[in-house]
């Protein structure tokens, strides 16, 4: 996270930039990364996927070129004048609602504005959270053995999130950075994609029976709920396991928290749990638990062969799971253990997969 | 008994309603929407052609009437109507007509046409046709009721009589027949009319529809088309049975007057030396010449130099009536039309036209739609197996800014219109629905394609080249102004100069100046460089309140009223740059901006132009 001055000055070296390139003659033009799958590139180091040596340049050359410089100029101004200069934000739907005013620069749909903004962290390497813009939606819920402190805008307050919060949990914030971790006595962290199996597990007292930190991913992962499973996994050195459906879709879900996703790979570093490991719902679930099914659609079927040949996916686990998937023509959601009883997730099925991933 | 008298007895004559089922579908009724189309469409072509050979610009009525399970078709014209002896002949005698014989261009060649939907109508219904025709205003119109005799092949007249009719002069006839009336298809009566309509831009063709519905397909021209005239076969095109037939029927007395008397491309002496050539007197009697003189004749021919058929006899449509016929059916952004010249194949003359409308209307997804004319008439069935498809797919569209996905007919918003004239098409079968691959014609139709599709590519081209310009201007005017002046506030700086950007991305001329000033002398640089694809030679004139020193290059100085004028002479390259420099004092010296002569105003950036 960067101060105000140094967020500024970045923004307004990108302004420079176009500048110098109008007084040396050169038509002005801004040089980005391709953000495509064949432009992903598996980092050794990080051990997470990054963008390759692609880029796409945008040039006043022709129409759209230009008019995306100049949308580029109207945000840099307003992130100046508006954001950092008052200590004000918006969300990326007011931002897109701002350029109402800026006449030939106004965003056709918010989609462009969102990627702007994102475009905006890529050349500044910055991320939204400096430029004090927000998304619309806040991250999930946290519940479990953590103490946090959150820096608000009317004080500090100190967390307990089981004792000093309600059923739902304690609200990640758009800025996780914001929020510092005091203590804990957890041993691992649960990721669940669904809030009735992240209900069911704080009903069950799950977390307390197993020292477990319970994440509720809300679908697919807003950028704040992985940041803050990133710093769990980083700071407290915590192993963080994803418990989602078992379907294509929940199996990506599992992928943009531990290998992070082809829309924002430049932020890789920033959000990524490598170390994160599938828990279930695994095709192999649906045989020995003999679980109730849906039966595979032909989109299930596309998605499931998309991710045979996604490089994210290029494991032998994931190879065997996802074949034996194909051959089931099955699928199941995390809600099928309720057909074995309302105890059976926390007292037998999570016990067993834990243990077998060496976690108690 | 032998064998041949036994055999004897099973022979006999088929009669025309057998003759007419066995071959149902070369005469163009073997399904029920089609025998409907081929009943309008004979029907029409008698009439056009009726009104050509009188010069009378066409009218022509057509409805369809639900009759129970059949329908009643009238089709009604203003020709010159037809004489009351050859009425039955003409509408209930196949293989009855005056142009079966003749070699000259005419929508119907064979004779079975209208008769045919007279025998069908008769067959399906058991109804005789009527026909009302009328050949002056002084003259009484005639009504007939007629049928076929299907054992003999002659009319049988069920009723005749006089009847009062409003037209001056015309032909209307009705006949009751099964059929189905579709109207979304090309392949419809509708569809049919409309390309009638195109390709006879001189004809007015009114349609009533079984629902009651109207469609007029107004005439675009006064102008008649140019008559054909009937020629003598030429001996190139000539076949051993015909050249048999000509020996027997002519009227000559002898050999070589017959020649030269009833072939195009064949005088006195032409003829002496196919008498030669076929080692025969030319002075026998042509009765008495034998099958095998014959063969010998007709290999002379084919051995012999001969001057082409003569060409005239054709009637093309015309460049400018393909573009009215087509301008007046479709919507369209282009047209462009050709006329080849007349070409000859076996001793037949034949001519190609082309039309290509793009753009408007017509349907951007999907193979252009491809219309296909022989001798003025519509084909619409077999279009995969006819030579005008054939050499369209031959083409590489891609030539000419079409897609041709997978080859074959290209995509894109276009209609191609082709139309062949001769005074014999080649059609692949009785039905004349597809024109046979005639080398000569295939290659024909390509040239034309060709020269379309380089006028297509040159609207195409000059029309992105537009729409290139257009953007740029949009940027340079609108977008690159308002870029700069933001970068300013944001940076709290003076504007940028946006020339040098304008120069790049417009391919201009660029000046621009620039001083350094130094002990009290201003260094003055003028920067000319040329950012377009094209060299650029013009007058650049800087004028200054004083005479400027150390000017390099050397410059021609002319004194004004309150300054002087600098004039250099500059010639660039494309891509080229030239460095000009003097000195002025730093003080008290003003400026103009600079001045460029020679280049229009739009392709200069950072000085004005003049003239």
């Amino acid at each position: 996270m960067k101060d105000a001055e140094a967020t500024k000055e970045r923004l307004l070296g990108l302004a420079e930039t176009l500048y110098d390139q109008f007084q040396k003659g050169i038509v002005p033009h801004l040089a980005l990364p391709s953000r495509t799958k064949s432009n992903l590139e598996y980092d050794q180091e990080g051990e997470v996927w990054v963008y390759g040596d692609q880029e796409s340049v945008r040039s006043v050359k022709t129409v759209r070129g230009a008019k995306s410089v100049l949308k580029t100029s109207y945000l840099v101004e307003l992130l100046i004048k508006e954001h950092l200069l008052q200590n004000r934000g918006s969300t990326l739907r007011e931002i897109y609602y701002i350029s109402e005013n800026w006449d030939v620069a106004k965003f056709g749909e918010q989609a462009e504005s969102d990627r702007l903004v994102e475009d905006l962290e890529i050349l500044t390497a910055l991320l939204r959270e400096d430029f004090h813009v927000r998304p619309e939606e806040d991250g999930a819920t946290v519940f479990g053995p953590l103490t946090i402190s959150e820096k608000t805008r009317r004080g500090e307050r100190t967390i307990h999130c089981q004792e000093d919060v309600g059923e739902a949990g304690y609200q990640i914030p758009f800025n996780v950075d914001n929020v510092e971790f005091k203590d804990h006595d957890a041993k691992f962290v649960v990721a669940i994609e669904t809030g009735g199996m992240h209900a069911r597990l704080i009903e069950n007292g799950f977390d307390q029976e197993h020292n477990a930190i319970l994440v509720h991913l809300k679908g697919q992962p807003a950028r704040s709920t992985r940041r803050l499973i990133k710093r769990l996994n980083e700071e407290l050195n915590l192993p963080v396991l994803v418990f989602t459906d078992g379907d294509p879709w929940s199996y990506r879900i599992f992928a943009s928290v531990a290998y992070g996703a082809i829309k924002s790979a430049y932020l890789s570093d920033y959000l990524v749990t490598p170390s994160a490991q599938f828990l279930g719902v695994q095709p192999t679930d649906i045989v020995n638990y003999d679980l109730s099914t849906d039966k595979l659609t032909d989109q299930d079927l596309q998605a499931l062969r998309s991710e045979l040949a996604d490089p994210r996916f290029a494991t032998d686990y994931w190879k065997e799971q996802i074949q034996l998937q194909i051959k089931l023509m099955k699928k199941a959601e995390q809600q099928a253990f309720a057909g074995k009883g309302l105890d059976f997730v926390t007292k037998t099925y999570l016990p067993e997969r834990l243990s077998e991933m060496g976690m108690i | 008994m032998e064998i041949a008298e036994e055999l004897a007895k099973h022979q006999k004559a088929i009669s025309v309603a057998e003759f007419f089922e066995k071959n149902r579908q070369i005469l163009g009724f073997d399904s029920a929407p089609r025998a409907l189309i081929t009943t309008v469409k004979e029907a029409v072509d008698n009439s056009l052609d009726a009104c050509e050979e009188s010069d009378i610009l066409p009218d022509i009525f057509v409805q369809i009437i639900r009759r129970g399970e059949g329908f009643r078709v009238v089709v009604e014209d203003n020709g010159p109507g037809i004489v009351g002896s050859e009425v039955p002949r003409v509408f209930a005698k196949l293989l009855y007509g005056s142009r079966f014989h003749a070699l000259k261009q005419s929508r119907g060649q064979q004779g079975i046409g209208i008769s045919a939907g007279v025998l069908y109508s008769q067959l399906t219904t058991g109804r005789p046709t009527a026909v009302t025709t009328k050949i002056g205003p002084n003259h009484k119109a005639g009504r007939w009721e007629l049928m076929i005799n299907t054992a003999t092949n002659e009319p049988e007249i069920l009723n005749a009589g006089e009847s009062d009719w409003d037209r001056p002069h015309g032909t209307r006839v009705e006949l009751e027949m099964e059929g189905s009336y579709v109207r979304s298809r090309r392949q419809s009566i509708y569809g049919y009319l409309k390309n009638v309509a195109i390709v006879n831009p001189h004809a007015r063709i009114t349609l009533v529809e079984p629902d009651g519905n109207v469609e007029t397909f107004e005439r675009a021209t006064d102008k008649m088309p140019r008559p054909s005239y009937e020629i003598k076969p030429h001996p190139w095109g000539m076949e051993l049975g015909g050249l048999i037939k000509m020996l027997r029927y002519t009227d000559k007395k002898k050999l070589k007057s017959f020649l030269s008397g009833s072939f195009s491309s064949v005088g006195a002496i032409i003829s002496q030396e196919i008498c030669e050539q076929a080692e025969l007197d030319p002075e026998i009697v042509p009765q008495e010449i034998t099958h095998a003189e014959a063969t010998r004749l007709l290999a002379a021919f084919k051995a012999m130099r001969l001057k082409s058929p003569p060409t005239d006899c054709l009637s093309a449509i015309g460049e400018e009536l393909i573009r009215a016929g087509l301008e007046k059916e479709y919507r369209v952004d282009y047209i462009a039309t050709t006329t080849r010249p007349v070409s000859v194949y076996s001793g037949n003359p034949f001519q190609v036209e082309v039309g290509l409308a793009y753009g408007g209307e017509l349907k951007a997804d999907g193979k252009v739609e491809v219309l296909r004319f022989a001798n003025r008439v519509p084909l619409l069935y077999q279009q995969g197996g006819c030579a005008i498809t054939h050499a369209i797919e031959n083409i590489s569209w891609k030539t000419y800014s079409l897609s041709q996905p997978g080859g074959g007919v290209p995509t894109g918003p276009v209609a191609l219109i082709v139309h062949v004239a001769s005074t014999n098409i080649p059609f692949t079968s009785e039905s004349k629905d597809a024109v046979a691959d005639v080398p000569e014609i295939v290659s024909e139709v390509e040239l034309g394609m060709k020269e379309v599709g380089r006028k297509l590519r040159r609207y195409l081209s000059k029309k992105n080249a537009l729409s290139e310009r257009k953007e740029k201007e949009e940027i340079i005017r609108k977008l690159l102004p308002r870029i700069s002046k933001k970068l300013a506030e944001l940076l709290e700086r003076e504007e940028p100069d946006i020339n040098p950007v304008v120069a790049k991305i417009m391919g201009n001329l660029l000046v621009k100046r620039s001083i350094v000033s130094e002990n009290g002398e201003a260094f003055v640089t003028l920067e000319v460089a040329n950012y377009g694809d094209a060299a650029r030679a013009f007058k650049l004139h800087e004028t200054v309140s004083v005479e400027a020193g150390s000017i390099e290059p050397a410059a021609r100085v002319i004194a004004l009223g309150d300054g002087y004028d600098h004039l250099w002479k500059v010639t660039l390259r494309p891509g080229e740059r030239q460095m000009i420099r003097y000195t002025v004092p730093s003080e008290g010296v003003s400026f103009s901006e600079p001045v460029v002569e020679g280049i229009p105003s739009e392709l200069v950036s950072g000085a004005r132009a003049v003239g």
